[in-house]
């Protein structure tokens, strides 16, 4: 392995991330949840820092007459937010 | 060790910890440790009718693994030297693990 390490190169998964700092990146997490925001910070259990954070949670709701599934989003904005990285499933750039 | 010196900086701002149970805990950082557990005092329930036994709770400390986001103060984030030490703990982690390679690689010798 070389000893040099060049900004752009891409080894390992989390090399990705490190290129994205700055930009803004879709994240998909547990229950239902998804946010996009300007990643700022990183670490290697995907804690992450976003700014203006858009959150999409979706619930789905039963109709007690009809027996409907009736999926709901509800959306929010988060001016900056730190993610715990447990929550994570996926990072899209 | 990013996300703890952070919070060592956020002592005594207002923060709001939303937890994996859906409660969101509003109060002052009190203190941080290494597995980011977070102590917060003066807290308030933003939603205080939906969990009326946390009424008379003043202070409180909370294991970090049950945490899902908190909400920052923006205004006292620096975002420059987040992503500076993010890039710089991203090579630091690397090099770690080049070491314990070489290691590895020397007492299989």
């Amino acid at each position: 392995m070389s000893d040099k390490k060049e900004e752009g190169t891409v080894e390992e998964p989390l090399d990705l991330i490190r290129l994205s700092l700055d930009e803004r990146i879709f994240v998909k997490m547990r229950q239902d949840r998804e946010l996009k925001g300007k990643l700022h910070a990183y670490d290697q259990h995907l804690n992450m820092i976003l700014s203006d954070v858009e959150e999409t949670i979706k619930v789905v709701e039963k109709d007690e007459e009809t027996d409907e599934e009736i999926v709901k989003s509800i959306k929010r904005n988060i001016k900056m937010l730190f993610i715990r990285g447990d929550g994570v499933i996926l990072i899209n750039f | 060790m990013l996300f703890y010196s952070f919070y060592k900086t956020l002592v005594g701002k207002e923060i709001t910890v939303e937890l994996k149970n859906d409660l969101s805990i509003t109060g002052l950082l009190q203190s941080v440790d290494q597995f980011l557990n977070i102590k917060l005092k003066d807290i308030k329930i933003n939603e205080e009718q939906k969990y009326p036994y946390m009424l008379s709770v003043r202070n409180c400390f909370i294991r970090g693994s049950v945490v899902r986001y908190v909400h920052l103060p923006a205004e006292d984030v620096d975002v420059e030297t987040l992503q500076d030490h993010s890039r710089l703990e991203a090579r630091e982690q690397k090099k770690m693990q080049q070491m314990q390679q070489q290691q590895q690689q020397q007492s299989s010798k």
